[in-house]
């Protein structure tokens, strides 16, 4: 007779796979599929010899259905491991940007002043342009993002989170 | 010897026969031209040619439910495999072990928009448990045993080998079977013993428990239906089962209260409602058991064991959730049973029973005997009296009111000898089915219980059936409508019965000549018995046209979203219910 909890929160979920034709896919599938949320999906290889695959990825959900994402992507096949960093205890995350800004005179020097507060580094840059780098957490780079709406923001580019845990556990 | 080089199509071949196939259901096509080259020129392997692709994924599930094997389909690329696809999702929603080989365009065409070229993988990723594209020769021969493995192991299902034409004609060398395994596939088979206990605990203390159990029991194999037999007796409760469930517990037993759900019997529906303990084994809480969600069983402490981590919590939130087959965990059960049972709320036990023995005596199965016109319940229950006495029947059937009335009247005492299309629904499934079953069982009754409506979907089947000298029975309860459409359509729009009618229906028993069979008919109650009787005695497919009430709606009737107890329990019952505006809006 227990009650399932209705709060929605955000979790990041990593998944390891094996690096095979499709795989992308039938993760990407069971979310669109199924009516679940991504809100950043990441995916490289991590294990060449193996040939493995980690894909993090960041959704929300209320726990009942956090649970179900993590059973559905247990299911798939090629899929070895499915870990819940955001249950599982500390994580340290990361997103880098790449940011454009366009602009003139005091616009400009402002937002090279803030990209020195949030330690962005200049990639590129003409005298009405700079590319800025910028490395952190999601909510960093959203207060980056927000920042330089107001000083000539062109161009975004973000590569979603990823994220491992702290201490010496492995997946 | 394992370095011998072949041509793809044997190596298919003969990781087909060190599988144990002896059986194909399929259909040829430029793609596949290889394999049925090869197939030609061995005995090991029998081919059943079917007359559409999707009748022979139906006829593969027929084959795989009746006997616990993996049922194997051999079609071609493009339209062969995307005929395949309503076969293929239906034995996915009903966890039915399939491996469907489609044709391929050779790899290097891939791509290009070729003759006859479908993205099969892409198609057929969300309707099966997983599937394949193989590009080289060497992989075959490994990937096939995978697939056999994944389909038939864990939570069953379809699995698709994509084999494009250069690799079945390349050469390569040949795996043997026990040197595959996949690392990242482990289906969890052993439930957790602490949970297990902690089940058992609290079925010890219950006062008024029920098990609910389903497909997931059948699947596990006949000793997890024996199991759950001991488990039941061992315990003393009732027992209701699923539609894709029944045959897991025998109909017959004092403890069965009848299937659940949306035209399950009014005792089984009552005693889910009022029950204090819930034990459901291998059952997934599906909308057509549940119904609204929120009155489902309110006042139960709910237990939960299903091979599928992903069908805990789904749609029901548990107490107990335990993840295992259910043979496994039927057995460890029993095992603790034996020393909790003396701690037995005997008293509250009994309380419970004198009360699924009054919900019994509403007898909500009773329909008005007619004798001009035949009822369709009776021409069903006629079927079963006629038939009971014999241990080799198998029952198919289409999706429709003929379905339901079938899972009410015909009765089943062991698993593995009922199949129809539970989760998806397909019209059109029975009369393929069948096939498949006749095909595993060559002397045994099988019927198709059909509707008219149903049987239209894949009808050329018949001439499979002629061809293969396969005497199956078809047996149409004909109304003339898609009766369980024109149901839905009285009770909730206003009795418009848009497009529900079957105008221009062929005369069934001049098609049943022209397809090599026999054609029968009964118009009157007192010509279904001797119909009956000359079908089984028939040794060639039959169909039997039964002319029945066009106006009999199937009861009890839960409406969509409306709670256990808001049943609907025919003529005279219909009017005090009405369905809600949420309710419409759910199939």
């Amino acid at each position: 007779m227990a009650q399932p909890s209705e709060t929605t929160n955000k979790h990041t979920i990593s998944v390891l796979v094996d690096n095979e034709a499709g795989v992308l896919a039938r993760v990407v599938g069971l979310f669109s599929g199924r009516g679940y949320n991504i809100e950043s999906l990441t995916v490289a290889e991590i294990d060449a010899k193996k040939s493995l695959s980690r894909i993090n990825i960041v959704t929300s959900g209320t726990p009942m259905i956090i649970e179900q994402i993590k059973a559905q992507l247990t299911r798939l096949v090629p899929i070895h491991k499915v870990r819940d960093l955001t249950l599982d205890g500390a994580r340290v995350e990361r997103e880098l940007a790449l940011i454009k800004v366009r602009g003139r005179g005091n616009r400009r020097v402002e937002s090279l002043r803030i990209a020195d507060i949030f330690r962005a580094s200049v990639l590129d840059s003409t005298n009405e342009s700079f590319v800025f780098e910028i490395v952190g957490s999601a909510e960093k780079v959203d207060a980056f993002v927000k920042l330089m709406e107001s000083l000539g923001l062109s161009d975004v580019s973000r590569t979603g989170v990823v994220a491992i845990s702290r201490g010496e556990e492995t997946m | 010897m394992t370095d011998q080089k072949l041509n793809g199509s044997q190596i298919l071949l003969k990781a087909l026969v060190d599988q144990g196939v002896d059986v194909v259901f399929g259909y040829p096509g430029g793609a596949v031209l290889p394999i049925y080259d090869e197939l030609f020129k061995q005995n090991a392997i029998r081919h059943v040619l079917v007359r559409q692709e999707g009748g022979a994924v139906h006829a593969a599930e027929g084959y795989a439910r009746s006997t616990g094997k993996v049922g194997v389909v051999l079609v071609t690329s493009g339209p062969g495999a995307t005929n395949s696809v309503t076969g293929l999702t239906d034995a996915l929603m009903d966890s039915i072990p399939v491996v469907c080989l489609t044709g391929q365009v050779p790899t290097h065409l891939i791509g290009n928009d070729a003759f006859q070229e479908c993205d099969t993988t892409g198609i057929t990723r969300s309707c099966t448990k997983h599937n394949y594209l193989v590009k080289d020769p060497n992989d075959l021969a490994r990937v096939v045993h995978e697939a056999f493995h994944v389909a038939r192991s864990g939570r069953p299902g379809p699995v698709v080998v994509d084999l494009p034409k250069d690799v079945s004609m390349g050469m390569g060398t040949y795996s043997p079977r026990a040197s595959v395994r996949k690392m990242s596939y482990r289906p969890r088979l052993r439930g957790d013993s602490a949970m297990i206990e902690k089940a058992v605990d609290i079925m010890a203390r219950a006062k008024r428990p029920i098990f609910y159990c389903g497909g997931g029991v059948i699947n596990s194999g006949p000793a997890a239906s024996k199991r759950l037999g001991e488990l039941v007796h061992a315990t003393g409760f009732p027992c209701t089962l699923t539609l894709m469930g029944l045959g897991a517990f025998p109909a017959s037993d004092r403890q069965f209260v009848g299937m659940l759900g949306m035209h399950g019997t009014y005792e089984a529906n009552l005693a889910m409602y009022h029950c204090d303990v819930l034990i459901n084994i291998g059952a997934r809480f599906d909308d057509r058991i549940t119904g609204k969600i929120a009155e489902f069983c309110p006042k139960a402490t709910k237990i939960h064991v299903d091979i599928d981590s992903s069908s805990i919590n789904k749609s029901v939130f548990v107490d107990i959730g335990i993840v295992g087959d259910a043979a496994n965990v039927l057995k460890e059960m029993l095992a603790h049973w034996q020393l909790k049972r003396r701690h037995l709320e005997r008293k509250a036990l009994a309380k419970w029973w004198t009360q699924i023995d009054k919900w019994r005596a509403r007898d909500c199965l009773r329909y008005r005997q007619d004798s001009k016109v035949i009822k369709p319940q009776y021409a069903i229950q006629r079927l079963y009296e006629l038939t009971k006495d014999r241990d080799d029947v198998y029952i198919t059937t289409e999706v429709g009111q003929h379905q339901m009335w079938a899972a009410q009247f015909f009765r089943f005492e062991k698993p593995n000898h009922w199949m129809t299309s539970g989760g998806l629904g397909t019209m059109g499934y029975g009369l393929p089915a069948a096939i498949g079953a006749q095909v595993a069982h060559p002397k045994a009754l099988v019927i198709d219980i059909a509707g008219e409506s149903s049987i239209m979907m894949n009808i050329q089947e018949m001439s499979t059936a002629a061809q293969h000298r396969l005497p199956v029975k078809v047996f149409i309860i004909n109304n003339e409508y898609m009766g369980m459409v024109r149901q839905w359509q009285e009770l909730l729009h206003g009795g418009r019965y848009s497009e529900s009618y079957m105008d221009s229906l062929p005369d069934f028993v001049r098609l049943a000549e022209s397809f090599h069979a026999v054609g029968l008919r009964a118009t009157r109650p007192d010509e279904v018995d001797d119909v009956i009787k000359e079908m089984i005695a028939i040794d060639r497919p039959v169909i039997a046209d039964i002319r029945v009430d066009k106006k009999e709606n199937c009861f009890p009737m839960i409406p969509s979203g409306a709670a256990h107890y808001d049943m609907l329990l025919g003529p005279g019952d219909e009017a005090e219910n009405k369905i809600s505006e949420d309710g419409m809006v759910l199939v």
